[in-house]
């Protein structure tokens, strides 16, 4: 279970700053960093297991139909992964709270960055692809969130959506070579894959599903050519840099690279792609790196190589290289997150990151200088900094492979590491070194401690890592070296490989070079300024602005927000789907017997059709139409009752007087006829399309009616067990109550919503604004209202109705669970009871003598049927079971107590507040156009509104 | 009696289908509403029609129709009263709003949105 209690920690933790947010900033950022440290004690309870060699597992069973589980695993390689990304995000956490600004909203930020940690943990911790895959997708959608999250600016939109647009559609790629390498193997589960390669790599289809994973692999990691992505991300605020390609989300490439290397390397294939791939992005992006300005593009370009440097070392596919390749992962995860948060300083102090408005900055900010110092001579491969010694490990393994023609790979390895030194120095020289200048934008001085600490902490691991690697680093190098290679591995980690290692050779011309780079930089620059490159922005804008263009045209065409447009395109494409559907199957008439037809069914039906076609030719007599609705409701509750559904005739008959009176009040306010507007050509294309739909849903109904049941209903089950199992023998009410209770949960909460949607939308209408002057002007110009609002009879009739109607529906609601009726039915009657008190006596006197108020009956409603379904966790039973009991009550008969009747009483507080609501907003719109109100007793003695 | 059902459900989606098609909101609303009792019936005849055997246990009962698509379309016609009501108060707020009570804004709407 702890593992995915790691995981699901962040998470939890993502819905924490957005309430603590209102408690200051310290209190938010303390809550979301303990998440995160409590994420990682129980990661480090973990650890000693996993550095035994033990792999640790959590499995939880979730779609097993379809191989996917959420199992979790934590072996060396996640551990290494895992630690990194919460130990890194902890001292985020602390930086990004002295980092942003008051303006920033950091609830937000913290609620983004907890989604990343959590789907970054879930990547590194997943056993099942699948869920790996899922993690991998939520990574996306959260650094989107994180990148962009200076909404305000441009290029910070701009770069999340090129990320995402990049990192998503490798990651599609990723999902289908994903799919093919689990089918190869048999399994969705890492475990099982990581034990397949002999198969796997004798797999015709082992080519495409190593392409399309790497290419998911590529474009997380910035590879070549996908690398453009990375540095339009730096428009993200420098906590978010940091964090995201200094240790986690660039990483997750290498990550799945490194998880992949057991069944995937070793190929001809997957030496020639990964490694030069690899390559080439070491050494381009360092050569951008060095004629960057911007210390942040600077930062990325380099991770952009130090990233290929990585990649090129799981390349080679041979056991050491990829030690090597675990050993500079951390080290760059320390160095390079410091520099970030350094430069992050500098920004936040100097007002600016350009270095060619730097400079100086050692005397101003020493602190910084300090901390930046360490980290830019570690990324340089500076002895005794922890990046010298991955970089001549990794020098030392270039020095011995050939790809292609034996010098090639040395001589590019070298190239790129001379480059990494030209741009450290660049780093340091024109960003601290050389005179104080009076023009910065603004006059910089070392931060307080809480910026500081963070980078700080992290340079000092480069230091331990750097003088004592073995103690300080070795072991974790072990376990997740041992992890990535299936082979127990044991690094050694030294200083001094002797004058015969060619590693130190190429050292020392690459630092030698670097060091020339640096004197000649202004000639440099002119050249690079002089070449014309190729930029990516603009190639990836020129393929996507088409796309765009083309999916904007496609969307317009199909629907450009005109609803009828939309209805009519819908309704075509249903019709013409199911036509093609039925054509290209055979069909045999259908052998059930039909019912014959009796006189009163046939005129019933008669009346139906004359009602139905009715509406549609006479529609724009608005009033007639209504009628006539009423008339097709009426007929439709008796073919209920007919057709051995007492409860639907019910249900249907109530719920269409409350129909029709909602209707007639909205009708008050609308134009009383529609305006003949369409062509007759646009009639009769209408008619067609609905006589189409018309057509196929009749033949469809009567292919069902005509047939017997192709499997047998589950409804066999719930007739037999509605008495012994719900305690009813009304079947369809046990079945709303209890079998599908759930469903009707949710569907009274639908219910009380929509109430609530339409008491808002009335609020809405009400405030001063357009609406409000219309209503207030149809108050001015109302005649013509029938004389007497309120007749005496009616009045006394409806009064003297309200107890009746009250009591039958009491009577209504006891009876539902075994005969028909019910909560739904009895809501709806009460409700009726209450309209017809608002018809008869008006709003006013209707109102004074209500003491519930309608939102508190929906909320007691849910309330109710939720405390029913909770009700049953005490006995044991799940949500929503009911349970009944006899009870003998002197002098009543026996009778029946259930748990049902009491969600059943929810669903009736519900259904009746809804109503009410819903009717009593239409009526607050009536009052403010001028319908009058009084609330006295005796309204009835007197006209309304006068003396 | 299974056709006449049938034509009964074709003629209430037709004429509903027509009547969402128009141009106004309240042919709209009414074209939903018929459609909501085509679907409502449809589901319901999915049951099979079968007169006089009510899903109410008992001892000498002859047999029973099905109950599962009764309770569906029971709470399908309830909750059909709670969208209708939602979408009959956006009609009035538009027409409240916009002073017409078309369903589509026209061009010169559409450039000031």
């Amino acid at each position: 279970m702890t593992l995915a209690l790691i995981a699901a920690l962040p998470f939890l933790g993502a819905l924490l700053p957005g309430l603590l947010i209102r408690a200051g900033r310290t209190a938010c950022a303390t809550v979301t960093g303990s998440v995160t440290a409590l994420a990682l004690a129980l990661l480090a309870l973990q650890a000693p297991a996993v550095l035994r060699g033990e792999v640790v597992q959590t499995r939880i069973e979730w779609l097993p139909s379809l191989g996917l589980n959420a199992n979790f695993m934590l072996d060396g390689l996640g551990l290494l992964f895992a630690g990194l990304i919460l130990g890194i995000g902890l001292l985020i956490i602390l930086y990004a709270r002295f980092y942003l600004s008051k303006s920033d909203p950091m609830g937000v930020f913290y609620t983004y960055l907890m989604l990343f940690q959590g789907a970054m943990v879930g990547i590194v911790l997943s056993d099942n692809i699948l869920l790996l895959l899922i993690f991998w997708e939520l990574t996306s959608l959260s650094s989107f969130l994180l990148i962009g999250y200076w909404k305000h600016l441009p290029e910070g939109r701009q770069g999340a959506r090129m990320a995402l647009a990049v990192t998503g559609s490798g990651g599609l790629a990723m999902i289908a070579g994903m799919l093919i390498l689990g089918n190869i193997a048999g399994s969705y589960d890492l475990s099982v894959i990581l034990t397949q390669k002999v198969v796997i790599q004798a797999s015709g289809w082992y080519l495409p599903a190593l392409i399309l994973i790497l290419l998911g692999a590529f474009t997380k990691s910035a590879q070549f050519p996908f690398h453009f992505w990375l540095p339009h991300a730096m428009a993200a605020p420098t906590p978010v840099s940091a964090y995201l390609h200094s240790a986690t989300m660039v990483k997750a490439g290498i990550f799945l690279m490194a998880r992949m290397w057991p069944v995937l390397a070793g190929t001809p294939e997957w030496f020639w792609i990964v490694t030069s791939a690899g390559l080439i992005t070491m050494v381009i992006g360092a050569k951008i790196a060095f004629f960057k300005d911007d210390l942040k593009a600077l930062l990325a370009f380099s991770t952009v190589s130090h990233l290929g440097l990585i990649t090129m070392l799981l390349g080679l596919g041979t056991a050491k290289a990829a030690t090597v390749a675990i050993f500079h992962i951390i080290n760059h995860a320390t160095f390079k997150a410091a520099l970030f948060m350094s430069a992050g300083i500098v920004d936040h102090e100097a007002h600016t990151r350009d270095l060619r408005r730097l400079g100086g900055l050692r005397h101003l900010m020493p602190v910084t200088f300090t901390i930046a110092g360490i980290a830019a001579l570690s990324m340089a491969g500076i002895p005794p900094f922890n990046g010298f010694l991955s970089k001549e490990m990794m020098l030392e393994e270039a020095a011995h492979t050939a790809l292609g023609p034996d010098w090639l790979l040395p001589v590019l390895a070298t190239i790129g590491a001379l480059f990494s030194v030209a741009y450290s120095f660049r780093f340091l020289a024109h960003g601290f070194l050389g005179p104080v200048r009076d023009d910065y934008p603004h006059k910089p001085h070392d931060p307080g401690f809480g910026l500081w600490a963070a980078p700080a902490l992290l340079a000092t691991l480069v230091v331990i890592i750097g003088l004592a690697p073995m103690a300080s680093a070795a072991w974790l190098v072990d376990a997740a070296a041992s992890a990535v290679t299936g082979t127990a591995q044991e690094v050694h980690i030294k200083h001094w490989h002797g004058l015969y290692s060619p590693a130190l050779w190429m050292s020392i011309a690459a630092v030698g070079g670097g060091f020339a780079m640096l004197a000649a930089f202004p000639r440099l620059r002119a050249m690079w300024d002089g070449t014309p490159r190729p930029e990516a922005k603009a190639i990836f804008d020129a393929i996507v602005e088409p796309l765009a263009a083309g999916a904007r045209a496609l969307t317009q065409a199909l629907h450009n927000g005109s609803l009828t447009r939309a209805i009519a395109i819908a309704t075509i494409a249903i019709t013409a789907t199911a036509l093609w559907a039925f054509n290209s199957g055979t069909h045999s008439p259908g052998t059930r017997e039909m019912l014959a037809i009796t006189p009163v069914t046939a005129i019933a039906w008669g009346l139906l059709m004359f009602a139905t076609l009715g509406v549609a030719l006479i529609h724009r007599n608005r009033l007639l139409s209504l009628i006539l609705i009423g008339i097709i409701g009426l007929i439709i509750s008796l073919g209920f009752a007919w057709l051995s559904a007492p409860d639907l005739a019910l249900t249907q008959i109530t719920v269409e007087v409350v129909t029709v009176v909602f209707m007639l009040l909205a009708l008050n306010f609308l134009p009383k006829e529609t305006p003949r507007e369409s062509s007759p050509v646009r009639r009769i294309r209408d008619a067609v399309i609905a006589i189409g739909a018309g057509a196929g849903i009749a033949g469809l109904a009567y292919a069902i009616m005509t047939r017997n049941f192709a499997f047998p209903s589950i409804s066999a089950y719930h007739l037999e067990q509605s008495k012994p199992g719900a305690g009813g023998t009304n079947a369809v009410n046990t079945i709303i109550v209890d079998f599908r209770g759930y469903d009707t949960f949710g569907e009274i909460i639908v219910l009380g919503i929509a109430a609530l949607l339409i008491y808002a939308l009335a609020e809405a209408l009400l405030k001063p604004g357009p609406a409000n002057d219309a209503l207030r002007a149809m108050a001015a110009t109302r005649t013509g209202l029938a004389g007497d609002r309120h007749p005496l009879l009616m009045v006394m009739a409806t009064r003297f109705i309200l107890p009746v109607a009250m009591m039958i529906g009491v009577f209504i609601f006891l009876r539902g669970h075994n005969l028909p009726g019910g909560g739904f039915v009895a809501g709806l009657v009460f409700a009726i009871a209450t309209v017809m008190q608002y018809m008869a006596s008006g709003l006013g006197w209707t109102e004074a003598r209500q003491r519930i108020d309608h939102h508190a009956l929906i909320g007691a409603g849910v309330l109710t049927a939720a405390a029913a379904g909770v009700g049953s966790w005490l006995f044991g039973a799940p949500f929503l079971a009911s349970s009944y009991t006899y009870v003998h009550l002197w002098p009543l008969e026996e009778f029946e107590l259930a748990t049902a009747a009491i969600f059943d009483l929810g669903v009736f507080l519900c259904v009746l507040g809804a109503v009410l609501l819903a009717l009593n907003s239409l009526s607050r719109l009536a009052r403010r156009a001028g319908e009058t109100v009084s609330a006295d007793p005796y309204s009835v003695d007197r006209p309304e509104g006068g003396n | 009696m299974e056709a006449l059902i049938a034509i009964a459900i074709g003629s209430l989606t037709a004429s509903g289908v027509y009547l969402m098609l128009r141009q106004r909101t309240f042919p709209v609303i009414i074209g939903l509403t018929l459609l909501s009792y085509a679907v409502n019936v449809f589901i319901f005849a999915a049951g099979r029609i079968v007169p006089g055997l009510p899903a109410i246990i008992a001892k000498d009962a002859a047999g029973y129709t099905d109950p599962l698509p009764q309770a569906l379309v029971l709470t399908a016609i309830v909750i059909s009263f709670g969208m209708t009501a939602v979408i009959v108060l956006m009609a009035l707020g538009s027409w409240l709003e916009a002073g017409h009570d078309k369903v589509d804004m026209d061009e010169e709407e559409e450039t000031r949105a």
